[in-house]
């Protein structure tokens, strides 16, 4: 992937295809390290499906019996020097407290560390695509946080759906300007 | 400076047309949305649909959705077009200049843009 952004855009939907009903992601960065948790309360895998949820041949898609989501983006950590995990709590054993947690640390001075990318724009497609989610947003960084809560924003807008295009204008203008209140610089890929 | 407040106003605009839209789209464009499509840069085409049926004020008739991996990954971007009574067409290699195109051309005035299509990407292998 180009940037991590588009990882984080693809282990969400994970999250989204498991059922969840929130999920959250959470990025920590600071001058060395960047790190994204992505959480869900989704069914969960079981143990079995989990030892091989980095492995290229495990998947959930019907169409192939390859998915390479999850490998990719541990290799992308690896690759820094950084550091994967994932915890997952499959719904037949954890009914009141199964989802998924994937955190994967990234080397921020390695010359193998892919730039966050247009985030802002991921948050947006992710909501856009699954409105009825409650999606958390949280991204620390040394020069302040930038967060967002879809329950707050449902608390104001009542039963207008949260992917009407004027609400995700919004997402789009609100987090932007938040980046540029704590004075973030945007990394891209060339 | 932007605050939740502003969705209140959202709100009194939009209340209205929820109940119209309900029901009301009769062509759903679905972006392919799995690691594969995501790779290829899936993500900027579906935001300029989701821009561009907005701008052109399509928003009554065309619904714009997220789709998983359809197995023809290498055709990534992949965009299908559903429209109730017409066979689904389907879009390859889409790049957020050959959305705009396809909204102009076949979302607003029901011309295919045949050269983007699969059939036509499989004729000319």
């Amino acid at each position: 992937m180009k940037e991590l952004s588009l990882n984080i855009l693809d282990i969400a939907m994970n999250s989204v295809k498991a059922g969840a009903h929130k999920i959250s992601i959470i990025i920590d960065e600071n001058e060395k390290t960047l790190s994204i948790i992505i959480s869900d309360d989704g069914c969960g895998m079981t143990e079995d499906f989990l030892k091989n949820a980095v492995s290229p041949f495990a998947t959930t898609r019907t169409t192939r019996k390859v998915g390479m989501g999850l490998p990719l983006f541990k290799l992308e950590a690896e690759m820094t020097g950084g550091s994967f995990d994932i915890k997952s709590r499959h719904v037949s054993k954890y009914p009141d407290n199964h989802g998924t947690d994937v955190k994967a640390v990234f080397d921020k001075t390695s010359v193998d560390f892919t730039p966050l990318g247009d985030i802002v724009s991921t948050i947006v497609t992710l909501i856009q695509g699954s409105p009825e989610i409650n999606w958390i947003f949280f991204h620390s960084t040394e020069k302040g946080t930038v967060s967002l809560d879809t329950d707050d924003m449902t608390a104001e807008l009542g039963d207008v759906p949260l992917n009407y295009p004027d609400v995700l204008e919004w997402v789009k203008e609100y987090l932007t300007e938040c980046y540029e209140n704590i004075g973030y610089k945007f990394d891209y890929a060339l | 400076m932007k605050s939740l407040a502003e969705l209140q106003a959202i709100k009194e605009r939009m209340q209205p047309k929820v109940v119209l839209r309900e029901g009301g789209n009769e062509i759903r464009v679905a972006v392919g949305m799995a690691t594969c499509g995501i790779a290829a840069g899936a993500r900027p085409v579906l935001n300029e649909f989701v821009k561009d049926v907005q701008e052109e004020h399509l928003s009554d008739k065309v619904m714009v959705t997220q789709t998983g991996c359809i197995g023809i990954c290498q055709y990534e971007p992949v965009v299908e077009v559903f429209q109730s009574g017409k066979e689904k067409v389907t879009y390859v290699k889409m790049t957020p200049e050959k959305a705009k195109e396809v909204v102009e051309s076949h979302l607003k005035n029901g011309q295919v843009v045949e050269k983007y299509t699969i059939t036509h990407a499989q004729n000319t292998l």
